[in-house]
Formats: structure tokens, C-alpha cells, sequence
């Protein structure tokens, strides 16, 4: 095997060929901040958090090919402003009350907040009006959170294969549906051992009955910051998905 | 000492949380009464800005008339305005009454609800009026600094100020950042 | 026949098909041969019979099609076209393009509204009309122009409007509208290679079945055309990529297809309009000699919704060639040259332009362009190798197949070879078609087209960029002014901010929502520049601006966003004092009206006193 690599930030990463930025980035232990990438699923390419400089040329590091020879620049103050704002933008866009979602402390748009020292969202908010869906018995959708990352359609879709969410609607009135003639979930073959309850990056499909389960103190990001948890659990992901 | 940082405080559309997490400085405080001298807040009950202030400390988000107004004079007085926690930050819990319209939140508090006697919709010229939506501070006033959290812990307000008072840009820490 | 909004109104929830709108629902299924990818030409038809996309039609669709409900609904709300609320019998759209703002526009739609008795976004009660804006409808030189059930409206006047609410209140079907209402001129003011060089239906086709696919595509090479849809990618290079991209096994007959895009979205932009409308033929023969090139069987060209009126010309068109062996099995009695070309209409989303999304709406999706790479040229439509080209470019290439690559070649600049064919609006005294040799400066075009006291204008649509009148040496070519076609003149009289304005509200209403910068930013710059010309502005507002501006330009996944803030950003660069005049001289102003925001409970509270007011008071 010929040996491929790009530089991040200067330093060599090794990638195999098809392997895209981000890839090469998790299995060489360097951290890309995002949000709708999820290395079980296929690219997405949606969120730009992302977002880094190859050869100069912003890009996406959850879509692009890692190709010989790129120079990536990932870890930079003006980078890390730009992904701010765009984490600003997801938080002014929907209903983000912190101090009373389920997922808070667990919560990856939260922790992406953290991890870039987000102090407050900077825009006017939206404060859109959106739907909660609470018919399901055991699975609770508060799309007030919801990022529109379309993990949950992704996951529904192919490992679950019950299709049970999609996007609708344009622009700034993008919003999730959920596929049954109520648009309920009731209605709808989800059940909760699915991938697509368990994917969701933030607070927008929960379990019920199981918030605030674990205390603070205790949660996820509480104590160790997005990119070290990322890591590792993303490495040995992506270790298995290309490891051959 | 003549030039102690005078620091004002008050509580918009919020709960007093963030004063109570303040107080939690504990012993810090006679520390900070060394540097530090308070203005208007509830802590002094003192109840007009005096004209110069160095600080402005503002809890709470705004959800009416009255809200705007003491908005104003702080950010008039103080050379620095902080929206401390999340209600000033986006306008927090308050704003979750955001996706009903104003009209069904006054209908259903004083005409319509179970057990309301004599409805009528309060209209004593006292009375500050509520805004269609609550707002966060940052949309209606300039903020020169943030300060998350619900509430902040006091050692965000300790770490804020004495980064403040020794004359250092403030900078919070990753532990100490947070949005609940 | 479908009185369905009375029955909802009454009921409030939607209701069940009746027997017969089943039935019609399945005639629109079956003329399309219950073809998923067809979708978006499905829900138009379901849309011009039940006047929406009823929910249970939704259902029914889904199931007919062997598809999610989501994706049906899905689409049913992507498309400005599709609504799930039911419009009048009588769905009137008016243009809202600067140009047409220009021509009275809005005071037009402001009598039609007061006429009808309804607001934009409304449908009035009896369920006889409803009325809204629509973006740039292609008619910018013979505006103001509009729709009515899909139909283009040109040369709006009040009088008209009068006739029009006329025939509506008496409910004559649109069919025996009077029809000058409808007619749509050409304006060819001036003609060059393209518009003048006479082709005869399947000459070029002969001359390549002649000399083969190779020596086409060489002459297609040497002629150095580039896309005449924006980014100017060398045809002669995609076809070729395409061509030999792998289509699948290599045991499996090879499965190309050959896209026009006549999606013509961007404002100021009508020359493709022209073209179809007047040079069909060479369109579709330019789409047939791809086929032969890259080895594709099928060909589908793009139309965008609001040509609906070009619909039926074209496959009478396609008709005739068929008839005439230039479409179909052995092209021309060459064997194994098997062409077909068929038109699909999109229904109202500019974004549909862009290449890989108008692949997804032709698969019967929402328009969301695709993660690139992989290229349409390998991976396009169903995931086939694809060439997708503007209409201009096939017409170019049609030719070129019949003269040759230096024919074409020995016009234009070094880099820019040929010619562009423009589409002039706006304050001149003759806009219409102009077609010049690339290297043409911007003075000689003003000159041509009777443009006076000109303040600047708008090259390359809102996407492209306002140029003052310090740059009129400019040239037209890629490598100065590149452009699609669209030109718009303003003169002095008008006002940049509006147009900026209405720019900037255009992308918002066109972001796909697939990306956050677009999504989020294109709204966010709108209301950051409603706050300013509503002189509400202040000092922070315009640094805001420029930040949004760079973020948006510089992170979104598409050139819809990478392009939304040019107009913002090409003006402030050229003109700051006509933002900064517009200042408050605080440095902070209030994001929102704050009186207005008590309008609520001064009403319900029966105040209006001191105290139940707010100033809209800038601090510091
Ligand atoms: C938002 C957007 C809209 C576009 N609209 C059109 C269009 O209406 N017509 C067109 O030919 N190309 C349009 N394009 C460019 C196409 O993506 C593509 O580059 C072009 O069709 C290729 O054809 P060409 O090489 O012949 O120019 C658009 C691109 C973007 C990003
Ligand atoms: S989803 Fe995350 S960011 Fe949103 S409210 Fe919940 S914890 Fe906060
Ligand atoms: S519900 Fe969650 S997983 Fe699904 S799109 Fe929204 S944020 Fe993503
Ligand atoms: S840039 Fe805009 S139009 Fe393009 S993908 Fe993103 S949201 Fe959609
Ligand atoms: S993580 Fe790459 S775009 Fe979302």
C-alpha cells in the first residue's frame, strides 16, 4: 500500500484512498468540530461546521476526498470564529432553552458551544414557531431543537430502513417531517431500540421518561470537552469502516 | 478607597437566580467589597443608577415596557453592560411563551382560564405593557460582555470580575461555560 | 368541479377523495406511467386540478408510485408552485423583479390587491382567486408581467387589471382570455453568430453522422466554448469527461443522458426564453449531437415552471423532429444513433438551476444540490454519467457541429471564444436581446441599447455583480465580466439600496435550507438590510452586514449562498456613503420596532397612554 497523506495544521496525517478530510482527521486522533457528520452514516455535508481551508479553498471536511498532498488548515482562530458563528446561527434559528432540555450536558450543539467558547448567539432570534410531537408512547420529537441535520432521516432510512423522517419545506422553513398520514409518530413503525431515536445530536428526539437521568456533574461534556469524547468514540469507528 | 469599580445590578424579566448564584461568592465578598463598591441593586435597594457606573450587571431577559426603560438607564450609566445568564442571553425561560401569541397568553391568564374571577385584562396605567415577545438585552441595548449559565456559578461572576478589576480581558474557561 | 375549500373550511380538517378526484388522481398517475422520478410533473397536474396537494392525494400518490408519503410531501412544499392549501381557481402570481418594479409593478399588484379585496398570500373567500408575488418571471423587458394558473401575463396596466378581475369575478376560463394578454415578443435587437447563422433542422446531425462522434467532439474542442449558463466550464472538456466516464458494468449497455438546462431562474436573465421560444430546433438538434458524443439514448431539457407557456411549442417541436428521423431509433438512418428527448417543467424554485439540484428535482426530489464531488459528468442523473448544459450552450454547440470549431473559435477574446447573447432590461430606451462578440465593452452595449444618465448596473443577475459608471471599459469575457445573460440598466433616478434590497430578499426566499449559512444567513441578511433602509440602521449594523456577508459568501455549500451576498457586498465596496447615509449617528439602534411590539397589549388593554408607548431610542 502506497502511503497517502495530507498535513493538518502542519502535521502529516496518513489517509487511504477514499477517505474524506475528516476521515483521515478522527483516525489520526486530530479533531474537526461538526455536527451532521457521523462516521456510521453516509456524508452529509450539510452543517459547515466543519468547515476547514484546503489549499486555501474553504471546504468541507465531512464531504471532501482527502487527496495527496492537500494542506488543510483546521485548528485556526478565523476558522474557529467562522464555525462559531455558524453554531450561533443553528442556535438563534430554532428554540434552544438549554435550562430545561433533557439533553442538556449531553447535547453536542451545546458542547460545540463550549468547545469554541460561545458566549452568547449574537443574532436576533427567530423564535419560529414549531411543532412538538408527543403522541408516541415512548419516543418524545421537539423539533424546537432540531438542527436539521438529517441524521435521524439517514438513520431511519438505511439502518433501520423504516424511512420514518425526511425534511420539508425551503429555506429558513425547513422543517422535519415525519412520514404518516397524521405526520405523528404515533402513526409511524418507530420504535425505540431504533438507530434514528438514538442518533440525534441534540435534544429534538428523546426517549421519554428518561431525562435527566443522570445528574449534573456527571453528564457527557460536563468535565471533558466535545473534541476528546468525539474522538473517542469516532476513532474506532472510523478505524472499522476503512480499516480494510 | 476613593476610585473602588462601582457595580450595579438588576433583575429584568428573570428570577433572581443569578443574584442568589452571585451571593454564592460567599466569603469572597468582603474580598470584593475591597475593590468593589455597589450602586443600584436590589442588593443595596438603592433605586436610581448614580451617573457613573463601571459595571452593569442585567438579569433577565425583557418582556415588557418597564424592562426597556431600566434597560436604558443602565446602559446609559454603566461603562460596561453584562447580560448575566440566560434570560438576558436569549431570553430564557420567560421566552418560551414565544410561539403563543401575546393575545392567547393575556386571554388564557385573565379571561379564559379555570378559576379566574372577574376577567379582565389589567389596563392601570401603572402597569408596564408586555411586548409581543420576550427579547434577549443584545437585541435592544449594545452588551460589552456575556456571562451564560443558569445561573452562572459564582465563580463565573468571580473569575468575570476580578479579570475585570486587575485590569485583564475577560475570559472564561471551558468548565466554567455553560448554558444550564 | 372542486369546490374541496368550502368542505374543509366547514369541516376543518382536510377531507377524504371523493370517487372521482380519485380517479382523476389516478388519470395524472397513469399519464405519466406511474413514474416516481416524474413527480414534480405529477404534483402539477394535481395542483392545476385540485387548485393544492390535497393530504390524502399525498397517500395515494405515495402508494401509487411505490414512494414515501414524506417524499411526496416533501416536494408538495418545496416548490413555490405547490401549495397544500388550496388557491383560487383563478392563482394569480406578479413578477417581483427589480426590472419589473421598475415598470410599475407594484402599484399594479397594489390596485389588483385592492381590486380583488385580498392581500398578497391570500386566497379570497369565495375560493374564485387568489393573489402573490412570485420572483423574477423572465419577462423583465415587458413587464410587468405575472402569471395566472401557470400562464405568462406581459405589459401589465391597470386597464388590464380591470379586464383581468373582470374575467375573474365572471369566471371565464383563462383559455378564452383575450390573447395579447399572453403574448410574449422576442425583442432580437441584435443578432451575431448564434442568432443569425441559419440552421436547417438535422444538418449538423448529418454533417456528424459523416464524420463521427470523435471529429464532432474535436470540433466542439477547438471551438473553445464555454458554459453559457454562468460558471463557463469548457463544453468541449465535460462532454468528453462524460463520454468516458464508466456508466456501470462494462457487460451492461452504457446508460448516459443529456440535460438542457432551461431553468432560467436568475433575474434579468430571458435570452433562454428566446431561444425555446424562437430556436428550438437548434436547441434540441445541439442536445441530439451531445447524445451522439457522449453515447447517451435519452435527453431531458429542464424547463422552468414559469414557461409553462412554452410547453406545448416545444414538443410540437420535438414532434416534428421525430417525424423527420432527427429524434428516435437509427437518427438519420445511422444505426444504433437512438436519441429521444423529452421536456420536464419545474414548478418554481431557483435553486433548480443549479446543475445537481435539477438533477434531484428530475428524479422527482427537492431541488438540493448534491455533495460535488463526485460531478454530474459521472454521477448525474440516477446516478449516470450526465451532461448538463444551458440552453445558449446547446444552441452554440449545434452550429459548431455544422461550421466547424474555428468558425466559432476566430470570434471573441483569447479566452472567451464566441459570442453571449444578453438579456437587457431596465432604463434604456430599446432592452430586449443583444447578442455580441465576447471582448465588447460595457459602453458600446449602454450606447447600443439607448442607455442614458446610467448610474451602473447589475451584470450576471443578483448573483453577479453592480458595476459602477467608473467601469464602463469593462469587457464582457470571462476573464473581466463574465455573465448568464442578465443585464440590468439602472439610470440615476434609482435608488441602489432598493435594488439591493429586493436582491437580497430574493435569495432568502430562493435558499434551499440545505446549509446553515444560507439557510439561517440569507434571512439574517435580509432583516439586517430591511432594518437599515427602514433607517433604523446605526454603526454596528453595517459592520454586522459585511460579517454576515463574508460568512455566507464564504461557507455555504452552493453558489446560490457563495453567490446571495455579491449584492450587498459588490455595493458596499463601490458605494459606502449611500449605506452610511442611511445611519443613525448612534452606534446602536434597537433590532426590532419596540412600540409596535406593544401594539398587542395596548389593545387588549384598551391604552394608549405615555406609558404604553415606547421610543424606538438608539443608545451610546
Ligand atoms: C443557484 C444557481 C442557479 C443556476 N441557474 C442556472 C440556470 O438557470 N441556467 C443554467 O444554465 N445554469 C444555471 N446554473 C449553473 C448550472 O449549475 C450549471 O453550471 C450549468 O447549467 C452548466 O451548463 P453550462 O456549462 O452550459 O453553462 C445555476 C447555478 C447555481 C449555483
Ligand atoms: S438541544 Fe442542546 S442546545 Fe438545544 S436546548 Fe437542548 S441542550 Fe440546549
Ligand atoms: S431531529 Fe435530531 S437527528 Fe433529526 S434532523 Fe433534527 S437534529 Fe438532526
Ligand atoms: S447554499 Fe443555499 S441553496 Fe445552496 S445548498 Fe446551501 S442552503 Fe441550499
Ligand atoms: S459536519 Fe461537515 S457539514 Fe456538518
Amino acid at each position: 500500500m502506497t502511503a497517502h497523506t495530507i498535513t493538518i495544521d502542519g502535521q502529516q496525517v496518513p489517509f487511504i484512498e477514499g477517505q474524506t478530510i475528516i476521515e483521515a482527521a478522527t483516525a489520526a486522533g486530530v479533531y474537526i468540530p461538526h455536527l451532521c457528520h457521523n462516521p456510521e452514516f453516509t456524508p452529509h455535508g450539510s452543517c459547515k461546521l466543519c468547515t476547514v481551508k484546503v489549499n486555501g479553498r474553504n471546504c468541507s471536511a465531512c464531504t471532501f476526498p482527502a487527496v495527496d498532498g492537500q494542506e488543510v488548515l483546521n485548528d485556526t482562530e478565523e476558522l474557529n470564529e467562522t464555525r462559531r458563528a455558524i453554531t450561533q446561527m443553528l442556535f438563534v434559528e430554532g428554540n434552544h432553552f438549554c435550562p430545561s432540555c433533557e439533553k442538556s450536558g449531553n447535547c453536542q450543539l451545546q458542547a460545540v458551544g463550549y468547545f469554541l467558547n460561545m458566549l452568547d448567539a449574537h443574532f436576533p432570534f427567530f423564535y419560529p414557531s414549531r411543532e412538538v410531537d408527543a403522541s408516541h408512547p415512548e419516543v418524545m420529537l421537539d423539533r424546537d431543537r432540531c438542527i436539521l441535520c438529517e441524521l435521524c432521516v439517514r438513520a431511519s432510512r438505511d439502518v433501520d430502513g423504516k424511512n420514518v423522517f425526511a425534511l420539508s419545506g425551503r429555506g429558513i422553513h425547513t422543517h422535519l417531517i415525519v412520514n404518516s398520514t397524521s405526520g405523528k409518530l404515533a402513526d409511524t413503525e418507530i420504535s425505540v431500540d431504533d438507530k434514528a431515536v438514538h442518533v440525534c445530536p441534540v435534544g429534538a428526539i428523546l426517549v421519554k421518561r428518561t431525562g435527566f437521568e443522570v445528574p449534573i456533574g456527571q453528564r457527557i461534556y460536563d468535565h471533558q470537552d466535545i473534541s476528546e469524547v468525539s474522538l473517542a468514540m469516532e476513532e474506532s469507528v472510523a478505524g472499522e469502516s476503512h480499516g480494510g | 478607597m476613593a476610585d473602588k469599580i462601582k457595580v450595579a445590578t438588576t433583575s429584568l424579566a428573570g428570577c433572581f437566580g443569578c443574584h442568589m448564584s452571585f451571593l454564592d461568592i460567599d466569603e469572597r465578598i468582603l474580598d470584593l467589597a475591597q475593590i468593589a463598591e455597589f450602586d443600584r441593586s436590589p442588593l443595596t435597594d438603592i433605586k436610581q443608577c448614580s451617573d457613573h457606573v463601571d459595571i452593569g450587571l442585567v438579569e433577565g431577559g425583557l418582556c415588557n415596557s418597564e424592562n426597556v426603560h431600566t434597560l436604558r438607564e443602565f446602559r446609559k450609566s454603566c461603562k460596561i453592560l453584562v447580560a448575566v445568564g440566560a434570560c438576558a442571553i436569549n431570553g430564557g425561560l420567560p421566552a418560551m411563551r414565544n410561539h403563543i401569541p401575546l393575545e392567547e397568553c393575556l386571554e388564557e391568564s385573565y379571561l379564559d382560564a379555570v378559576g379566574v374571577e372577574n376577567p379582565q385584562i389589567p389596563n392601570d396605567v401603572e402597569l408596564p405593557l408586555l411586548l409581543n415577545k420576550v427579547h434577549p438585552i443584545h437585541e435592544v441595548v449594545k452588551v460589552d460582555y456575556f456571562l451564560p449559565g443558569c445561573p452562572p456559578s459564582a465563580d463565573v461572576f468571580w473569575k468575570f470580575l476580578t479579570d475585570l478589576a486587575s485590569g485583564r480581558e475577560p475570559s472564561l474557561p471551558y468548565e466554567l461555560v455553560h448554558y444550564d | 368541479m372542486y369546490n374541496r375549500e368550502h368542505l374543509l373550511e366547514a369541516a376543518g380538517t382536510p377531507m377524504p377523495l371523493t370517487e372521482t378526484e380519485q380517479s382523476v388522481l389516478m388519470r395524472i398517475v397513469d399519464r405519466h406511467a406511474a413514474d416516481a422520478t416524474q413527480l414534480v410533473q405529477i404534483l402539477r397536474e394535481v395542483q392545476a386540478s385540485f387548485r393544492h396537494i390535497p393530504a390524502d392525494a399525498m397517500d395515494s400518490l405515495a402508494a401509487a408510485l411505490g414512494i414515501e408519503r414524506a417524499q411526496v410531501q416533501a416536494v408538495a412544499e418545496f416548490y413555490t408552485f405547490f401549495s397544500t392549501k388550496p388557491r383560487g381557481r383563478y392563482d394569480i402570481l406578479i413578477s417581483d423583479s427589480i426590472t419589473d418594479h421598475m415598470l410599475g409593478s407594484r402599484e399594479i399588484a397594489a390596485y389588483l390587491s385592492e381590486r380583488l379585496g385580498i392581500q398578497p398570500g391570500e386566497t379570497r373567500s369565495d375560493g374564485q382567486v387568489s393573489f402573490d408575488y412570485t420572483s423574477c418571471t423572465g419577462m423583465c423587458e415587458q413587464g410587468p408581467a405575472g402569471l395566472v394558473n401557470g400562464l405568462t401575463l406581459t405589459q401589465l396596466t391597470r386597464e388590464r387589471i380591470d379586464r383581468i378581475v373582470d374575467l375573474v369575478n365572471a369566471g371565464t376560463p383563462v383559455t378564452q382570455w383575450p390573447r395579447e394578454f399572453f403574448a410574449v415578443k422576442d425583442n432580437i435587437r441584435r443578432a451575431d453568430l448564434i442568432l443569425k447563422t441559419e440552421l436547417k433542422p438535422g444538418s449538423a446531425l448529418k454533417w456528424s453522422n459523416t464524420r463521427g462522434a470523435d471529429s464532432t467532439l474535436a470540433e466542439i474542442e477547438k471551438s473553445g466554448l464555454r458554459g453559457r449558463g454562468g460558471a463557463g466550464f469548457s463544453t468541449g472538456m465535460k462532454w468528453k469527461f462524460c463520454r468516458q466516464a464508466k456508466s456501470g458494468p462494462a457487460d451492461a449497455p452504457a446508460e448516459r443522458y443529456v440535460v438542457c438546462n432551461a431553468d432560467e431562474g436568475e433575474p434579468g436573465t430571458f435570452k433562454d426564453r428566446v431561444l425555446l421560444q424562437s430556436y428550438a430546433d437548434q436547441v434540441f438538434e445541439g442536445m441530439t449531437l451531445c447524445g451522439r458524443v457522449i453515447g447517451a439514448r435519452q435527453g431531458y431539457l429542464y424547463l422552468r415552471g414559469e414557461y409553462l407557456y412554452l410547453g406545448d411549442h416545444l414538443d410540437r417541436v420535438l414532434q416534428e423532429r421525430r417525424r423527420n428521423h432527427l429524434l428516435g431509433s437509427n437518427i438519420l438512418g445511422e444505426p444504433g444513433f437512438d436519441f429521444d428527448i423529452e421536456v420536464r417543467i419545474g414548478a418554481g424554485a431557483y435553486i433548480c438551476g443549479e446543475e445537481s439540484a435539477l438533477i434531484e428535482s428530475l428524479e422527482g426530489k427537492r431541488g438540493v444540490p448534491r455533495n460535488r464531488p463526485p460531478y454530474p459528468v459521472t454521477h448525474g442523473y440516477r446516478n449516470k454519467p450526465t451532461v448538463v448544459n444551458n440552453v445558449e450552450t446547446f444552441a452554440a454547440a449545434a452550429l459548431i457541429g455544422l461550421k466547424g470549431g474555428a468558425w466559432f473559435a476566430d470570434v471573441g477574446t483569447e479566452k472567451s471564444k464566441g459570442t453571449k447573447i444578453l438579456s437587457i432590461s431596465g432604463d434604456c430606451a430599446k432592452p430586449g436581446i443583444y447578442e455580441y462578440p465576447f471582448g465588447t465593452s460595457i459602453r458600446k452595449i449602454l450606447d447600443d441599447c439607448g442607455a442614458t444618465n446610467t448610474l451602473g448596473l447589475q451584470i450576471g443577475g443578483p448573483s453577479g455583480i453592480f458595476i459602477s459608471d467608473r467601469e464602463f471599459d469593462r469587457v464582457l469575457g470571462f476573464e473581466d465580466l463574465p455573465t448568464g445573460g442578465s443585464f440590468m440598466i439602472f439610470d440615476r433616478t434609482r435608488d441602489i439600496l432598493e435594488i439591493v434590497r429586493n436582491f437580497t430578499h430574493f435569495f432568502a426566499h430562493e435558499s434551499c435550507g440545505f446549509c446553515t449559512p444560507c439557510r439561517v444567513g440569507t434571512s439574517l441578511l435580509r432583516n439586517q438590510l430591511d432594518k437599515l433602509c427602514a433607517g433604523h440602521g446605526a454603526k454596528g449594523d453595517l459592520v454586522e452586514l459585511t460579517h454576515i456577508s463574508k460568512l455566507v459568501k464564504n461557507t455555504s455549500h452552493c453558489g446560490l449562498g457563495q453567490t446571495a451576498a455579491n449584492p450587498i457586498l459588490s455595493t458596499l465596496e463601490r458605494y459606502p456613503e449611500l449605506y452610511e447615509q442611511r445611519l443613525r449617528a448612534k452606534a446602536f439602534e434597537p433590532g426590532f420596532d419596540l412600540d409596535g411590539a406593544l401594539e398587542v397589549a395596548r389593545r387588549m388593554a384598551g391604552r394608549d397612554d405615555a406609558h404604553a408607548h415606547l421610543e424606538q431610542e438608539a443608545v451610546l
